[in-house]
């Protein structure tokens, strides 16, 4: 999450960082996961719309889950900002201490981390966003063994991810016979159609 | 400064003669060596290539020099002197100031620069980083900054060509390692320090890697470093061993000013907390 979020409401969500039904379904997984490994009291992933250059909420579980996902903040500011920017996991602590939050988010959530893990979204050479995990357990932070934990599950929910966003994009079976049908149908009008060849 | 490649490329000796040649050098610190017992970096300039740093940020004082990539009417990158900023503007993510912040605790006297080339505008592409870089080795720091690295490829040899100009013209660049076993660039290469963290409390204890590329362990576990708005957090990441390194080459730079790149990384390997000198053994014992 970042120090300056300035949200704004989901329906500014752009399609290229809309969901479907698999990617929810997967999204939502992926931080009830990271939120039971590291006995968090929230989790969530934020996808980056590369055209409005936002980081959106797209998946959250525990504080903020019933309002969060949708809202958006401009990608490469704050904590998430810097994962995002350069594919670094990252941990901070003593935020609450420090009265960080404080002023942006506590006020559109009501709740203030004490701590923040976060690691990319990394696939092949792009980041596609950043995984989030508020207030992880206290053996759990600021050590780098929970970093790379943190940093492997991020690569394998960005693998999934991918290949979940891909087969969306590929056409349906369904819609691939009706094409062919409509091809082969228009090439024997042709065929019907064309002088008799002799 | 150290003699460079001013006079062209050289590939042989042809023209002039030794006497020619004739320079000055600094000795690296006599063994076994205390690197606290170096200069606090005055008359040293360090640059931060990274988010930006925040101007007045107590726990990094004045900054002599503040610039950033930005983007030319073709959106072509190119650097420009941005100037003090104000509050908030200077540093969106925080990163560049607690990298600077722990440059300062260690060489509280060296002349601090920043140059940001990632955060709002540009979301790591590589190009602003190579742009921030090269113009960084271009004005003669004798120390960079680098808590970055880019995994794309198409970036690797102009990455390996720059680090070759730094350590070639005086410049030594301190870049940190990747914090996940992914291959990026340019910690990997030979031409600068590499830093990764220990796990270690110890805030002072720097150590060398016998098996690199990662060629000097730092305190980055757990450290208390400057953020945005004035604060400070505790965090954890090879990012923040690796100013502790380029404070330390600004502590010995400001104490043996010809130092060259390759005696740095020498003097600095002879003083790690695990390396010793003992009788002359076998090449390859440890």
């Amino acid at each position: 999450m970042s120090q300056t979020h300035g949200l704004v409401p989901a329906a500014s969500t752009a399609p290229a960082t809309r969901p479907g039904s698999a990617e929810r379904e997967l999204l939502q997984s992926v931080v009830e996961t990271a939120r039971a490994i590291f006995g968090a009291a929230a989790s969530s992933v934020l996808l980056h719309d590369e055209a409005a250059g936002e980081l959106v909420f797209q998946a959250v579980s525990g504080e903020g889950e019933e309002f969060l996902v949708g809202s958006r903040f401009p990608a490469g500011r704050g904590l998430a900002g810097w994962v995002l920017v350069s594919g670094e996991p990252m941990v901070a602590d003593d935020l609450r201490e420090q009265g960080m939050f404080a002023k942006d988010v506590a006020e559109d959530t009501g709740y203030v981390p004490d701590a923040l893990m976060a690691a990319p979204l990394a696939h092949h050479d792009r980041v596609l966003g950043v995984l989030e995990v508020l207030d992880p357990a206290e053996q759990s932070r600021s050590s780098l063994s929970e970093l790379d934990l943190l940093a492997l599950f991020a690569r394998q929910a960005a693998a999934a991810l991918a290949v979940v966003t891909e087969r969306r994009e590929e056409p349906a079976p369904a819609a691939v016979r009706a094409r062919s049908l409509e091809l082969v149908s228009a090439l024997r009008d042709v065929l019907e159609g064309a002088p008799p060849r002799g | 400064m150290t003699a460079g490649t001013a006079g062209g490329l050289t590939w042989s000796l042809r023209d002039r003669t030794p006497d020619e040649l004739t320079l000055t050098a600094d000795t690296v610190p006599e063994v076994p060596a205390d690197p606290w017992a170096w200069s606090d970096g005055t008359g040293v300039r360090v640059c931060v290539v990274d988010t930006g740093v925040e101007s007045g940020h107590p726990v990094v004082g004045p900054l002599q020099g503040s610039y950033e990539v930005t983007a030319d009417a073709d959106g072509a990158p190119h650097v420009v002197d941005s100037g003090p900023l104000p509050d908030g503007e200077g540093d969106g993510c925080g990163h560049g100031t607690a990298c600077a912040g722990i440059v300062r605790r260690v060489a509280p006297g060296c002349s601090l620069y920043s140059v940001r080339v990632l955060g709002e505008g540009f979301t790591g592409t590589g190009d602003a980083l190579l742009t921030g870089l090269r113009w960084a080795v271009d004005q003669g720091f004798d120390v960079v900054n680098l808590s970055l690295s880019t995994t794309r490829p198409k970036f690797l040899e102009s990455l390996r060509a720059l680090a070759d100009q730094a350590f070639f013209t005086g410049t030594t660049l301190v870049a940190s390692a990747h914090n996940t076993p992914v291959e990026s660039f340019p910690w990997r290469f030979s031409s600068v320090v590499s830093v990764g963290t220990h796990r270690e409390d110890d805030p002072g204890l720097f150590l060398y890697n016998p098996a690199p590329p990662v060629e000097f362990f730092a305190p980055g576990q757990n450290v208390r470093v400057a953020w945005t708005g004035g604060k400070t957090i505790r965090t954890t990441g090879n990012s923040f061993a690796t100013p502790f390194i380029a404070g330390m080459c600004a502590r010995l730079l400001g104490s043996h000013p010809k130092l060259t790149p390759f005696q740095i990384k020498h003097a600095l390997y002879l003083s790690a907390a695990n390396v010793t000198i003992g009788d002359p053994g076998t090449r390859g014992e440890s």
